[in-house]
Parts: C-alpha cells; sequence; structure tokens
C-alpha cells in the first residue's frame, strides 16, 4: 500500500551508501523482510523502475529474502512458526509465547560498480 | 564485475532520522506525546473528545490529527477544547515523521503538555512509519471482531497500550475477550489494556489515569520517560 514511499525511501538510502563507497551505479540491492514487514514485492518493483529513472539506479534489480514470523515458547523454549488461528505452542500447548522475529524490513547489501552505466546508443533517426 | 557493499540498515531510516529528531523537539519542550493508531471507525477521534473533555482542566492539550483530506477530526479536536493542527495527507495511507515535524511546527510547543497525534485510519500501514511520540497505542474495537490481532500482527505489535472500544456491544457481538487479550500479549507482553466505551462513558477513568500517570512521570522525570516508548 505503500510502496512508492518505500522505493524513494530505499533509493535515498542505496544512492548514499553507494556514494560513500565512491561507486557511480547500482547494479543490484539485497532486502530482508520479514512476514510482518508490509512490503509486496511487484508493487515495489513497479515503483522502483520509476523512481530509478535517470539516476545511477536505473536498471538495477531489487532482491527480497523474505524471512517467517517466529514465535518462541516462554514455558518450554521451543521456537516455532505460527500457524492458523491460534498462538499456541505446538510441542507444549502453551500459551506463554512470544514474537521473536519476522518484522525486519532493511537493506542487506547493494552491488555497485565504479564506472557509469553505459550510454545508450540513440536510435538513428529515421 | 560489481562490488558488493554491506549496508545494514533500515530501509525506513530517513523516517527513523526525522522521528528521533521529532522526539528531541518534544523533549525540550516538555510535551508528551502518543501516537493513536486504528482502522476507520474503531474510535479514534471519540477517544480523543473524551480524553480532551476529561483532561482539560489539568493539562494542556495538543492534537495533530492526520487525515486523507478533510479537517473533520481536527474541528471535533478543537471543538472540546484542544489546541489542534490538521495535516491532510493527501491520500497517503499514514501519517510519517516528516508530516508530523510539520505539525509540530504550526504548534506552540511551549502551550502543550500533551499531544495526541490522531494517526490516519488504518491498520496496516501507520505503525512501520514511526513518528517520535513517546508512546504507541492502538484502538481496537468490539465490532472488527477478536481475531484482528491474529489477522493484523504487524500492526498490532510494538504498542504500550491497546484501548477496546464499544464494549457495550459486547452482549450483542460475537467477542472471546480472551482470545483477543491472548494475541495482543504475544505482541506486546507489557502491553497496557483498557476495556471502554466511549458511548457510555465505562471503563474511561482506568484509561485516563494511565495516560495522566504518564504525563506526570514525564514532567517529574523526563530521562526516564524518554527512552521507555
Amino acid at each position: 500500500m505503500h510502496e512508492l514511499s518505500l522505493a524513494q525511501h530505499l533509493l535515498s538510502l542505496a544512492l548514499e551508501q553507494a556514494h560513500q563507497s565512491g561507486a557511480l551505479r547500482i547494479t543490484g540491492l539485497y532486502l530482508v523482510v520479514g512476514e510482518l514487514a508490509p512490503l509486496e514485492e511487484t508493487s515495489l518493483s513497479f515503483y522502483w523502475e520509476h523512481v530509478t529513472l535517470e539516476t545511477p539506479a536505473a536498471g538495477s534489480q531489487v532482491h527480497v529474502r523474505r524471512l517467517p514470523m517466529q514465535m518462541r515458547c516462554l514455558d518450554c523454549g521451543r521456537s516455532f512458526q505460527p500457524g492458523g488461528e491460534t498462538w499456541s505452542c505446538p510441542g507444549c500447548g502453551g500459551e506463554r509465547v512470544r514474537l521473536q522475529g519476522g518484522d525486519e524490513c532493511y537493506l542487506e547489501a547493494i552491488d555497485v560498480e565504479a564506472t557509469p552505466r553505459p550510454r545508450e546508443i540513440p536510435c538513428p533517426t529515421a | 564485475m560489481p562490488d558488493r557493499v554491506a549496508v545494514g540498515q533500515r530501509i525506513l531510516r530517513a523516517n527513523d532520522d526525522l522521528a528521533a529528531a521529532n522526539r528531541a523537539m518534544l523533549d525540550s519542550a516538555g510535551v508528551f506525546s502518543v501516537n493513536l493508531m486504528a482502522s476507520p471507525g474503531a474510535g479514534k477521534t471519540s477517544l480523543i473528545e473524551r480524553t480532551v473533555q476529561a483532561l482539560a482542566g489539568k493539562f494542556r492539550l495538543g492534537v495533530i490529527d492526520g487525515d486523507l483530506a478533510t479537517s473533520l477530526d481536527a474541528d471535533r479536536a478543537a471543538a472540546a477544547g484542544a489546541r489542534a493542527v490538521q495535516i491532510n495527507t493527501g491520500g497517503q495511507c499514514h501519517l510519517d515523521a516528516a508530516m508530523v515535524s510539520r505539525g509540530l511546527d504550526d504548534l506552540d510547543l511551549q502551550s502543550v503538555d500533551l499531544l495526541i497525534v490522531e494517526n490516519v485510519g488504518n491498520l496496516v500501514c501507520p505503525v512501520d512509519f514511526v513518528l517520535g511520540t513517546h508512546r504507541n497505542v492502538l484502538i481496537a474495537s468490539v465490532p472488527e471482531g477478536d481475531d484482528k490481532p491474529f489477522k493484523y500482527p504487524a500492526s498490532y505489535r510494538g504498542m504500550n497500550a491497546v484501548v477496546l472500544n464499544k464494549i457495550d456491544l459486547l452482549p450483542h457481538v460475537r467477542f472471546d475477550l480472551k482470545r483477543f487479550r491472548h494475541g495482543v500479549e504475544v505482541l506486546n507482553p507489557d502491553v497496557d489494556m483498557f476495556l471502554v466505551s466511549c458511548e457510555t462513558g465505562e471503563g474511561l477513568p482506568a484509561w485516563l489515569g494511565w495516560l495522566e500517570r504518564k504525563v506526570e512521570a514525564f514532567r517529574l522525570a523526563p530521562e526516564a520517560e524518554r527512552d521507555a516508548g
């Protein structure tokens, strides 16, 4: 639902990091996104293409690694991925469980190149 | 061949940074603040009206109202006795730290003790965009059903308080309070929960008492409260 603003935030973060490493072009981005983080990949890719036009990140690929929602039982210590209608522990049936992971939403790494994006050869005019 | 550069930063870091600046501004002005989130119709504005009416004699209240296009909510908050600022998000589904920063500029913070930020009615997006407020409060309502923490865990996590509104409808609607509470507590182990009806006033004193204690604690020891939320 808010992938446009996520794309804009992602672009400024990636450009800042590329600039710091002296790179002139970004070719790939690696995101880590938990199940709880509302990010829809198709929609992000759509906006990504749009916001990166004529930037050093134009044409770059966004790779998303999804992480599942993780819970831990306070009674028996078991970690599990909750499913269905309840969040009871599948091991001991206990209800004292806590959220352990699944809300990650960060940029892990970028692929950069020290050369600028090759200029596109203009179509010969008819 | 490309080089891989490790980053390891939150995608919304720019928003996080702006939120930290908002927080510093609120802290230096001595304003305690809450971010109020809920789906449309849960009762955000009604709870704000009730809260402003009840606490106006004790604290100076400010309200920043996020809405898609109208100023109806800010008008209601102002009529109840608060200094209210409307932020129209122009269709955006949530408030972000930049919008709140503009709202703070429009408020005379020196004349405010308690600031309530009413987020856009939406149960999905607002929670990811931190605003710099001291506490997160979610309002749920009985007709929404007891399954919402399980269906929208992303929205229910990270809450300091959950207010369940419209409890006067409990006799008429199927709602398993125990199940709802379980879902809320799994996601927020230290949450404070309040069962209220903005219609009848039932349960409101406990919510108002919680808020009052938070404002007082912030006044007495702002440093201790700053990092707590």
